[in-house]
């Protein structure tokens, strides 16, 4: 049963009470790792390391003193934070065999908190992505491929055909690690999201995908795509434990100049029954071309819920949303060209053989360390960066950036609390389909409901909803105001208890851990 | 048609701090290779700049001390270039909004090489901007490698940009070495360039009166003040004599070769570089505070209060020159030349004190024949063999006529040996007393006169 509890209600309780010992979750969840290896969820498991810190947190139980709620919870990490003596990879030949010295903030305080780290897991190359489609160590899958409820749904086109050609994405570009929460080798997972790498995943593979306010949560080691739009991302089966994350990641961080210095008081969410005092935003713009007709009935179903319930559900407009895809490419590319500069092959990280020159030996190992989408963006980015061009697009775009916020800021002092937008324009795409168009194209597409809310650095989270004609999960997002995370969560709690969202079915779960499948009808727990 | 030859200056000063600009490690000069190098100063991926506090004080300072506007919001960009010496591919500096503009720095100069004659001049400040200083690279052509050094990778530089309102190297020599005073006085830098702590890049071009300024050039790899006036000198001439034969000036960085005194064009390092500037995002703006602007609640280690600052300037060398002066009735010269050699100025005030003889004499005897000494045995006052001490008790006997100045300056001789022999002692040594018996004197004199009959008949008669 603990494999699907929740962090605070069950599974804590279980460690604390000796029920189940560190060891033992840490072993099932490798285990787990093995059995599902066909998903390519994790680039790097850290099975010695790992077990060690459940033995060092089965002592901590045994002498009645835990660190946390967290002492003993096997996680899973992105592969593109540092992890000190573990593989950093970023999906990417340049950094193949990295072995940074240092960790990341963010995984320092989980450790510090005795939490087991099981790996790293699998993503487009340097978060460039949609589909985690684009790393070098290959696609990843999305469990519910593999589900009984896919399957029932799917029609074989020929009797020869398996599931393996049928198999749909898990979206990016932090889908390693929304699979391994969803594939439950994991309690919960970092993420990171710029543009929507983390809530895009967590739709497609119905989990809870938290992006904090910008500045809330350091971003020491965690390498950077875009620096003014990257946070930390929690992935996890419910809102309570994204909660848990949140608040033992938070806070000021000397080493990162960006986040802010109040001091962050982590909280436990309120079982919510009222919402009469709520007031819902339904942004008219968040209708956007290529949206599924299914994903639009629900969210209107969604907003029917809140007003059923006694909530104001007022339509809002964000106007310049539809120019926020154009300004993100780029202020994205541009910091890209920048941020990717130090990959010169000289200090760490891939080395050409090439010996010309300096410069031949940059342009080789440049060329071979980075794939198409990596390269596609440098020169974007130095294209709008150089002199004659940096007013009419970088500097155009960052004042486009400002009228994007200032729109957020408008509706929320209008008296709406919390905005509600479906996360993707449909469910996960099977993967043969996805690559018939190119990395950018997919990226354009995908980010147009998520990335607004990176621009204006503001919270917002994916709650799981229902699952599609498909059978594919799809959920919807709750955007927030900044640093309100308390109200984000507590009214996405209350959403996701209404909802109701199936756990999924699968084979190599109910193999492992037969008692799992007691409770089928839901993933939320009181 | 007269030439009017036009200098601006670029001038890096390495700031004194025990750690970086933007990272914990420690600055320090000759350190084993690669031995200072924290995570983010290799730009390991995920590492970010956390700004130093001192670096920002001591560029205030700077500021405060050159009678800039201090910017109490400045901004941090990158400026990207691939280079072996510069691991992130780009520098963090202040190209939009520096910390500090439009000061002034007033320096003086010998009019025809006389000292008495000092004439004024002022040279604008543009502004004052804090980078990040570059590693080393060492090229070994022989094995066809570069070796790379990043000990100063990431040190804190405050680049000085002085407008082009000089007009030749000894201009130029002259504010930079005052420059160097201010900054040593502060202790925002020690400015020595010999040890790299202060690099001066000269900006050159000539044209005829009344026309737009001609295409200047950029001069670097200058190692000493001496050598920046020479090179200047030497380029506006060579500018001046490739425009006379009908040739045209390239836009172009040249370096100043010591050995052959002449600027030759540099292999093509930056050239018509785009640095693609960007917002360092990783920075906020720097804020900075007076006492009007200063929040009640503000936890004033947080902040930087600008005014708090300038009530610690230390008295500059410019003030200081002026007390000289006032104080002991010197020329001004001489308290140029006082403040020029590091500890004259204070050893001269020691000599004062513990003598009777009037300032205005003792300075003869330290800028004659004291500061002659150090110059010839390359001295600095510091290891002088002859203490203010001995000086004074030297200058002593003089004043009370126990000796002549002859004699003074034979025993200063005999003292510089360093031998520990006391001025009274060597003047008995060798016999150097003033006689004062008057009656003695008489004898002496009928001995000289009685010894030479035939001189004194001669001169009797004319």
């Amino acid at each position: 049963a603990a494999l699907n509890g929740g962090l605070r209600s069950q599974v804590s309780a279980a460690l604390k009470e000796g029920r189940v010992a560190p060891t033992e979750l840490c072993q099932r969840c490798l285990a787990l790792i093995k059995s599902t290896n066909f998903l390519n969820a994790y680039i790097t498991v850290a099975e010695e390391t790992a077990l060690k810190q459940a033995e060092e947190s089965e002592e901590r139980y045994r002498r009645g003193q835990p660190l946390g709620i967290l002492d003993g919870i096997p996680i899973a990490v992105k592969d593109n934070f540092n992890t000190a003596g573990i593989e950093t990879t970023c999906a990417s030949n340049m950094l193949k065999g990295y072995i940074s010295p240092y960790n990341a903030t963010v995984v320092q305080k989980l450790l510090d908190q005795g939490a087991v780290l099981l790996g790293k897991t699998n993503l487009d190359e340097f978060a460039m992505g949609s589909g985690s489609t684009d790393g070098v160590f290959g696609p990843v899958r999305n469990p519910w491929s593999y589900s009984k409820q896919y399957k029932e749904k799917s029609v074989p086109k020929s009797h020869s055909e398996d599931e393996e050609s049928n198999w749909v994405i898990t979206g990016g570009s932090s889908g390693g690690s929304a699979a391994a929460v969803s594939s439950f080798t994991c309690f919960a997972a970092l993420g990171s999201d710029t543009g929507g790498s983390t809530r895009n995943p967590a739709a497609h593979c119905g989990v809870v995908g938290l992006k904090p306010t910008y500045g809330l949560i350091s971003r020491h080691g965690l390498i950077p795509l875009v620096n003014s739009m990257d946070v930390p991302g929690i992935l996890t089966r419910c809102v309570d434990d994204a909660a848990v994350l949140l608040g033992s990641l938070a806070g000021h961080d000397p080493k990162d100049s960006t986040t802010i210095q109040d001091d962050f008081k982590p909280f436990e969410l309120p079982n919510l029954t009222d919402v009469s005092k709520l007031s819902i935003g339904i942004p008219k713009e968040y209708h956007a071309p290529g949206l599924s007709s299914e994903i639009l009935a629900l969210w209107s179903k969604a907003a029917d819920l809140f007003k059923k319930a006694g909530a104001k559900v007022v339509e809002v407009s964000l106007p310049h949303t539809r120019y926020s895809i154009v300004c993100y490419h780029v202020l994205c590319t541009a910091e890209v060209a920048s941020n990717m500069a130090r990959f010169d092959g000289l200090e760490y990280g891939h080395r050409s053989d090439m010996k010309d020159s300096t410069e031949s030996m940059y342009a080789a190992t440049r060329r071979e360390g980075f794939n198409d989408v990596v390269r596609g963006r440098i020169l974007s980015g130095n294209y709008f960066l150089l002199k004659q061009n940096y007013e009419k697009y970088f500097v155009k775009a960052q004042k486009v950036r400002r009228l994007i916020a200032n729109d957020f800021v408008k509706v929320f002092r209008s008296g709406v609390d919390i905005l509600l937008t479906p996360t993707t324009l449909s469910d996960a795409a099977p993967y043969t389909e996805f690559i018939q168009e190119d990395n950018r194209t997919r990226s354009a597409q995908d980010d147009i409901l998520t990335q607004a809310a990176n621009m204006a650095g503001l919270p917002a989270i994916n709650v799981p909803t229902a699952l599609s004609e498909r059978g594919l999960p799809v959920g919807l997002q709750f955007i927030g105001r900044s640093f309100q995370e308390k109200q984000l969560l507590t009214v996405a709690k209350w959403f996701e208890k209404q909802v109701q969202f199936p756990m999924i079915q699968l084979e190599e779960v109910k193999r492992h851990d037969s008692d799992v499948f007691h409770h089928q009808k839901s993933a939320s727990f009181s | 048609a007269p030439w009017v030859p036009v200098v601006g200056l670029e001038i890096h000063a390495q700031i004194s701090s025990n750690s970086k600009l933007f990272s914990g490690s420690q600055v320090q000069f000759a350190a084993p290779p690669n031995s200072l190098v924290s995570f983010f100063d290799a730009s390991l991926p995920g590492t970010l700049p956390v700004l130093n506090r001192r670096c920002v004080e001591a560029a205030v300072m700077t500021g405060l001390a050159l009678n800039c506007s201090i910017n109490k919001k400045s901004l941090f960009d990158r400026k990207h270039y691939f280079y072996a010496d510069l691991p992130a591919g780009y520098q963090i500096t202040q190209q939009r909004v520096p910390i500090a503009v439009n000061g002034s720095l007033s320096y003086s100069l010998c009019i025809d090489n006389k000292m008495s004659q000092m004439v004024t001049k002022t040279v604008r400040i543009k502004q004052i901007q804090l980078e990040q200083d570059s590693g080393k690279s060492l090229h070994d052509d022989t094995r066809s490698q570069t070796l790379v050094d990043l000990n100063r990778a990431g040190v804190g530089l405050m680049e000085v940009v002085m407008e082009p309102d000089m007009c030749c190297g000894e201009e130029a020599a002259a504010a930079v070495r005052e420059l160097q005073l201010i900054l040593q006085t502060l202790g925002s830098s020690q400015a020595v360039m010999a040890e790299g702590q202060l690099r001066v890049d000269a900006n050159v071009s000539v044209h005829h009166p009344g026309e737009p300024y001609g295409v200047r050039t950029e001069v670097k790899n200058i190692n000493s003040i001496r050598f920046l006036a020479k090179a200047i000198d030497y380029e506006i001439q060579r500018q001046i004599e490739e425009l006379e034969n009908g040739g045209t000036i390239l836009n172009e960085t040249r370096a100043f070769d010591s050995k052959l005194g002449c600027t030759v064009p540099m292999r093509d390092k930056e050239g018509q570089q785009d640095y693609r500037f960007m917002p360092e995002p990783n920075l906020p703006p720097l804020i900075l505070y007076d006492a009007k602007s200063l929040p009640a609640n503000m936890n004033h280690q947080q902040v930087i209060n600008i005014d708090w600052i300038h009530e610690r300037l230390p008295d500059l060398p410019s003030v200081k020159r002026k007390k000289l002066v006032e104080q002991y009735g010197i020329l001004p010269e001489h308290s140029f030349t006082l403040l020029n050699e590091d500890g004259l100025a204070g050893f001269f005030e020691s000599v004062v004190k513990q003598t009777q003889m009037k300032p205005k004499k003792v300075i003869g005897w330290i800028l004659k024949d004291l500061l002659s000494y150090l110059k010839q045995h390359s001295l600095t006052v510091k290891e002088s063999p002859v203490s203010s001490f001995l000086l004074a008790d030297l200058l002593n006997l003089l004043e009370k006529k126990e000796i002549s100045s002859t004699a003074a300056k034979q025993v200063l001789a005999e003292l510089w040996k360093g031998e520990g022999k006391t001025p009274l002692e060597i003047v008995k040594e060798q016999k150097l007393e003033l006689l004062q018996d008057q009656k003695e004197l008489e004898q002496i004199c009928q001995a000289v006169i009685d010894g030479h009959e035939n001189e004194v008949i001669m001169m009797v008669l004319g």
